[in-house]
C-alpha cells in the first residue's frame, strides 16, 4: 500500500508533493486579498449568485479537483 | 407535539447505533479483518473537525459577518495540500516512535522532556475547554428549542435555571459516561481505537446528511432556489452586505488571520491529532483524504449561505439567533421530522469532536500528567505493581469527566458571551500555539528543549492574556475596566490593543502577538542555548526520519556523510590513535587547514579515509568499514533509541558501537595472524622443497662422481676402487634415509601413517635403544651411561619402533656433537605427575638458546654446517618431535652453550604416578 511513497517511486511521489505545493500557493493566491477583492463588486453575479459567493466556491471547488487529478492519476 | 421524552429516546436511540457500530467496529479488528482500513473511513474521520461550531455555529458567523465562515475550511483544505509532505512525515515519524499523542509528539521530539509534555497537556486542556463547552452549550440549547416545538424559544432565557434542572449538566455527564464507554474499555499500547473511527466516520456521514437536508429544504423547500434566496436577499441592505466584503475593518486582514489559523489548528487540535496521525492505519490513506477531506468542508459549507440568508428575511425581527437556524427553519416550517433530523445531526457533530478531544486529552493528563507524579510518589509503590492498566485507566476516565465537568463550568459561566464560532476560535488560538513546536520540530534540527518550552509559555501566556482573560472580563469574572482602560489603568497593557496595536480583530491580534512571542522566542532560546545528547539524537530522529527509514535506497549518498569526527576514530582503531590522527593532520594542511576538525565532510574525505585504513585491513575491508561506520549506524540508533529508556539511550548505544568495533578489531586481529600463518606455512613449504632437493643432490653428486670415475678409469687400483665403492654404498644408504624420512614425516604430517600402539615397558624400550647405538657409540669412543636397569619400568601408551626411533635419534645427535674419547650421553629416566620423563645428556658444545625451537625445524642443524659436511639430515629431531607430540607428549632441548644440551621428553604414563618413587618424581622437576 505504501510503495509509492518508497524505493522506485520517489520520484513521483517527489512530483506529486511539488505539485500539491503549488495548488497550495495557487490556493494562498486565489483565496486571499488582493485577488478576492476583485470579486467585491456588489450587483453582478452568476445566474443570481453573488460573484463573491460564486467565485470562492468555484476556486475552492477547482483546488479540490486539481488535488483529486494530481494525486488520483494513474500511478505508472 | 415533539415531547422531551421523544427527543431523550431518539437520542439515546442514536447513540444506542453509535455504540453498537463502535462494538462491531472493535471486533472486526480484534478478527483482524479491519473496517477502518480503507481512505474512506479515514477521509469521513478527519471531519471531526467540524464540530457543532460547523453544523449551528457556520450559519450564524455567516449571518453576522457574510462569508467570514468560510477561512476556518479553507484554511484545512490549503494545508491538506501540503499534508503530502508534513502530515506524511508527522505520520511517520509517529509511527516509528510509537507516538500516542500531541503531548507525547512534542515532549519527545525536545529530548523526551517530561516538562514539555506536562505544559502541553496544560495548554491542551485549558484551551480546549471553551471549545468542550462550546459543544454542550449546542447541544443543551438545541435541546431545549427542539422540547418547545412547536414554539420557538432561546436557550438565552432558560440557562438561568438551577444547575440540577439545567440540561447541560446531563448532557456533559451522559457524555462523559459515553466517551468513557468508547473510550476506556481496554487499553491499547497505541492508543488506537478502530471501533472509535468506525463511530467518529458514522458520525461525519449523519452530520453531512443533516446539514444537506435542511440546507436543500431551505433552498428548495421553502424557496426556490439558490437564486430567488439570494435575489431576495439583494433586496435588504443589511443581507446586501454579507454578500460582499465590507469595506470597513480590517476585514481581508481577519480573512487572512483565520485562514492561516485554521491551517495550523487542522494539525494541532488535539482530536486532529489523535484522528489524522495517531488512529491513522496505513499512511498512503492520506492520498485520497488530500482531495476527499477538503470536498467534504465544501459539500457542509454549500448551503450555509442559503440558510443564514433565509432564516434572517423569516425570522426578520423576531429574536431568532442565527446560531439555531438549522434547527428553527425546519421547526417554522412545521416539519417536525425534518427538526428532530436537524438535532440527530447537531447530536453526532457535538458528540464526535466531545468524545475525541476528551479521549486524546485524557491520555495526555494520564500519560503526561497523572502517572510521572504518582510514580514519583515512593508510598504509593507503584513501580512495584505488576499488572497498572486498571490504574492508568481509572485515571483516564476521572479525567474525561474532569474535563467535561471543566467544560460544563465554562458554559455556566461564560453563559451567552460568545456565539459559537467566537468561543472556538479562542480554543484554536490556544493549540496553534504548539505549530512552531511541531513544524519546527520536523524541519529545524536546532530547536531545543529550552527553546521550545520558552517559546510554548510564552506563546500560552500572550494568548491567556489577550482572549482568556478578556473572555473573563466579558462574562463578568474580571472588572470591563480591564478591557477597556488596562490593568491598573495603563492603556498600553490593554489586553486586546497591546502596546496600543489597533485594527485588528481579537482574534487576529492574538495570533500575531502570541506567534511573535512563541516563534520568536523558540529561535532565539534554540540558537542561544546548545542541545542535550538525547536532544540531538531525538532532532535527527524527527527530522531524518524518511532517511532513517528509507536508509537502504538512500545508499548512494552515504559517501557524503561521512565526517571526520566519525572517520579519525575508525581509522584509529585500526591504525592507531597517533598514526590516523598524524594522517588526517597531514591530509588536512594539503587541503589547507590548520586541523583535522576543520575538514569539510565530502567524498574526498571519506576516498582518504579508505586509502589510509585499505593500507592496515585491504581495499575490501576498508571499504566495508568506511561504508558500515555509514550505513550501518542510524538502524543501530534507532533500534537501541526504541528499545532502551530515556537517558541511558545515548550511552548504551556509544556502549554498543564500541563493543561493535572492539569484536571488530578482534576479527580483523585474527584474519591477520591466520593470514600471516598461512604465507609463513606456505613460505615454509617452498623452502622445503628446495631443501629437499638439496639434500639430495649432495650423495647424488658425489655417488656420480666416483661413479664416473670407475666407470672411465678401469685401471684404478683394488683399494682405491673398494674406497670409491664404500662411499658410493655410504652416500647410497645417506640417500635411502633421507628419502625414508621425507615420506615419513610427510606420512605422519598427512596423518596417514601407521601406528601400533601398545603399552610398553619403557625400560626394555631404552635397552633396545642402547643396544642398536651401542655400535656407533663405539666407533665414536663416546661413553653412554644410563638409569634404566634390567627390572621391569614405567609403562606408557606408544609405538615400539617409533619410540626406539626416538630414542635413537636422540642418541646418534648426542653422538655426533660429542668429541670422540671425550664425550659423554647420559640418559636419565623420572616419573612426575603422570607423566614419564627421559632425559638425553650430552658434553657436547651445546646450542644457544635462540635456537633451542630452530633444531626443531626442518632441515635445520644448528652449529658449523657452513664448514662441516652435514652430519644428519635435519628431519630426526622434527620427526621425533612430532611422534611424542602424537603420543601426547612434549620434546624440548635446554642447553646453553659450551656446557651441552639435554634433550627431554614426556610422555602421559600408563599406570598411576604413585607407583613411581618419590626420588624419580624430583627427577623430572
Amino acid at each position: 500500500m505504501m510503495r509509492s511513497f518508497r524505493g522506485g517511486h520517489v520520484k513521483r511521489s517527489g512530483i506529486t508533493g511539488q505539485r500539491l505545493a503549488a495548488i497550495f500557493l495557487m490556493g494562498c493566491i486565489l483565496l486571499n486579498y488582493p485577488i478576492l477583492s476583485l470579486f467585491t463588486r456588489p450587483g453582478g453575479g452568476i445566474a443570481g449568485i453573488p460573484l463573491l459567493y460564486a467565485y470562492l466556491f468555484g476556486a475552492w471547488a477547482l483546488l479540490i479537483g486539481l488535488m483529486a487529478v494530481v494525486v488520483e492519476r494513474p500511478r505508472d | 407535539m415533539l415531547q422531551g421524552w421523544v427527543i431523550v429516546l431518539v437520542a439515546f436511540a442514536y447513540l444506542g447505533v453509535l455504540f453498537a457500530v463502535a462494538y462491531y467496529g472493535d471486533k472486526r479488528a480484534e478478527a483482524g479483518r479491519s473496517i477502518i482500513a480503507n481512505p474512506y473511513i479515514y477521509a469521513l474521520s478527519l471531519a471531526v473537525y467540524c464540530s457543532t461550531w460547523t453544523f449551528y455555529g457556520s450559519v450564524g458567523r455567516a449571518a453576522s459577518t457574510g462569508i467570514g465562515f468560510l477561512p476556518v475550511y479553507l484554511g484545512p483544505t490549503l494545508m491538506v495540500a501540503l499534508w503530502w509532505y508534513t502530515m506524511r512525515k508527522i505520520i511517520r515519524i509517529t509511527k516509528a516512535y510509537r507516538i500516542t499523542s500531541i503531548a507525547d509528539f512534542i515532549s519527545s521530539r525536545y529530548g523526551k522532556s517530561q516538562m514539555l509534555g506536562r505544559l502541553v497537556t496544560v495548554i491542551a486542556v485549558i484551551g480546549v475547554i471553551p471549545y468542550i463547552s462550546l459543544q454542550l452549550k449546542a447541544i443543551s440549547g438545541s435541546f431545549t428549542i427542539l422540547r418547545h416545538y412547536p414554539r420557538i424559544v432561546m436557550p438565552a432565557q432558560a440557562v438561568a435555571q438551577p444547575i440540577l434542572n439545567d440540561t447541560a449538566l446531563y448532557i456533559a455527564l451522559m457524555l462523559a459516561a459515553f466517551t468513557i464507554l468508547f473510550g476506556t474499555r481496554h487499553l491499547d499500547a497505541t492508543e488506537r481505537h478502530e471501533g472509535l473511527v468506525a463511530a467518529i466516520a458514522f458520525e461525519s456521514v449523519v452530520k453531512l446528511l443533516g446539514f444537506l437536508v435542511v440546507g436543500a429544504f431551505v433552498t428548495f423547500g421553502i424557496y426556490r432556489g439558490f437564486g430567488e434566496i439570494f435575489r431576495l436577499a439583494q433586496q435588504v441592505p443589511r443581507l446586501r452586505a454579507l454578500m460582499t466584503v465590507a469595506d470597513t475593518g480590517n476585514t481581508y486582514g481577519t480573512w487572512g488571520f483565520l485562514t492561516f489559523l485554521s491551517m495550523l489548528s487542522i494539525v494541532t487540535l488535539p482530536r486532529q491529532f489523535q484522528i489524522s496521525v495517531v488512529e491513522n492505519v496505513d499512511e498512503d490513506h492520506l492520498r485520497k483524504a488530500i482531495w476527499l477531506f477538503p470536498l467534504y468542508l465544501f459539500l457542509i459549507n454549500v448551503f450555509v449561505l442559503p440558510i443564514a440568508l433565509g432564516g434572517m428575511m423569516l425570522f426578520a425581527g423576531r429574536g431568532v439567533d442565527a446560531d439555531t437556524f438549522v434547527l428553527t427553519l425546519p421547526m417554522a416550517q412545521q416539519k417536525e421530522a425534518l427538526a428532530l433530523f436537524a438535532f440527530i445531526g447537531g447530536l453526532s457533530a457535538g458528540t464526535g469532536m466531545v468524545i475525541v478531544e476528551t479521549i486524546a486529552l485524557s491520555t495526555m493528563v494520564c500519560n503526561d500528567l497523572v502517572m510521572p507524579v504518582l510514580l514519583r510518589v515512593k508510598w504509593l509503590r507503584l513501580n512495584e505493581r505488576p499488572d497498572l492498566s486498571r490504574l492508568l485507566l481509572s485515571i483516564r476516565r476521572w479525567a474525561i469527566t474532569g474535563i467535561l465537568m471543566l467544560g460544563y463550568i465554562h458554559f455556566r459561566a461564560a453563559g451567552e458571551a460568545y456565539a459559537l464560532v467566537a468561543t472556538g476560535l479562542i480554543s484554536f488560538a490556544a493549540v496553534a500555539q504548539f505549530a512552531p513546536a511541531i513544524f519546527g520540530g520536523i524541519y529545524w534540527r536546532g530547536g531545543t528543549r529550552d527553546g521550545a518550552i520558552a517559546g510554548l509559555s510564552a506563546g500560552f501566556a500572550v494568548w491567556a492574556y489577550t482572549l482568556l482573560l478578556p473572555s473573563f472580563a466579558k462574562s463578568g469574572w474580571l472588572p470591563a475596566s480591564f478591557l477597556t482602560e488596562g490593568p491598573f489603568g495603563i492603556p498600553l497593557l490593554k489586553p486586546q490593543q497591546l502596546f496600543g496595536l489597533s485594527g485588528l480583530d481579537e482574534i487576529s491580534h492574538c495570533l500575531f502577538w502570541s506567534m511573535l512571542a512563541n516563534i520568536g522566542i523558540h529561535v532565539v532560546v534554540s540558537l542561544a542555548g546548545r542541545q542535550s545528547i538525547t536532544e540531538t539524537g531525538q532532532a535527527t530522529m524527527f527530522v531524518d526520519v524518511f532517511r532513517r527509514t528509507q536508509a537502504p535506497e538512500r545508499s548512494g549518498l552515504w559517501r557524503g556523510s561521512a565526517a571526520v569526527e566519525d572517520l579519525l576514530p575508525l581509522l584509529g582503531r585500526f591504525l592507531g590513535p597517533d598514526r590516523a590522527r598524524e594522517a588526517f593532520l597531514a591530509y588536512a594542511r594539503r587541503r589547507g587547514v590548520d586541523s583535522p576538525e576543520q575538514l569539510r565532510a565530502d567524498a574526498d574525505l571519506v576516498a582518504f579515509a579508505e586509502t589510509q585504513l585499505a593500507g592496515a585491513i585491504g581495499g575490501a575491508s576498508a571499504r566495508v568499514m568506511v561504508a558500515s561506520l555509514v550505513q550501518e549506524q542510524p538502524p543501530g540508533l534507532d533500534e537501541v533509541m526504541d528499545i532502551l529508556d530515556e537517558a541511558s539511550q545515548v550511552r548504551a548505544y556509544s556502549r554498543q558501537l564500541e563493543q561493535k568495533s572492539r569484536e571488530l578489531e578482534a576479527a580483523t586481529a585474527e584474519l591477520r595472524a591466520a593470514n600471516k600463518l598461512l604465507q609463513e606455512l606456505d613460505r615454509m613449504k617452498d623452502d622445503f622443497m628446495s631443501t629437499v632437493t638439496h639434500e639430495l643432490r649432495t650423495p647424488l653428486t658425489s655417488i656420480r662422481a666416483f661413479s664416473e670415475i670407475l666407470l672411465e678409469d678401469p685401471e684404478i687400483h683394488l683399494p682405491e676402487r673398494k674406497r670409491f665403492l664404500a662411499i658410493i654404498v655410504k652416500e647410497t644408504q645417506r640417500l635411502t634415509r633421507l628419502i625414508n624420512q621425507v615420506l615419513d614425516l610427510s606420512k605422519i604430517e598427512s596423518g596417514s601413517a601407521e601406528w601400533h600402539t601398545t603399552e610398553l615397558d619403557v625400560h626394555e624400550v631404552i635397552r633396545e635403544s642402547v643396544e642398536t647405538s651401542s655400535q656407533l657409540f663405539r666407533e665414536s669412543r663416546v661413553e653412554l651411561v644410563t638409569s634404566a636397569g634390567t627390572d621391569a619400568g614405567p609403562r606408557v601408551m606408544a609405538d615400539r619402533d617409533r619410540l626406539v626411533q626416538v630414542l635413537i635419534n636422540l642418541l646418534s645427535n648426542a653422538v655426533k656433537v660429542c668429541r670422540p674419547g671425550e664425550g659423554r650421553v647420559e640418559i636419565r629416566l623420572g616419573v612426575s605427575n603422570g607423566f614419564l620423563r627421559v632425559d638425553v645428556q650430552d658434553n657436547g658444545p651445546g646450542i644457544s638458546p635462540a635456537d633451542h625451537e630452530t633444531v626443531f625445524e626442518k632441515f635445520r642443524q644448528v652449529g658449523d654446517t657452513l664448514t662441516g659436511k652435514p652430519k644428519g639430515t635435519g628431519l630426526g629431531l622434527p620427526i621425533s618431535r612430532r611422534i611424542v607430540e602424537h603420543f601426547g607428549g612434549r620434546l624440548w632441548v635446554e642447553s646453553e652453550l659450551g656446557k651441552g644440551a639435554t634433550f627431554s621428553f614426556i610422555l602421559p604414563l600408563e599406570v598411576p604416578a604413585a607407583k613411581a618413587g618419590p626420588e624419580l618424581a624430583q627427577a623430572a622437576g
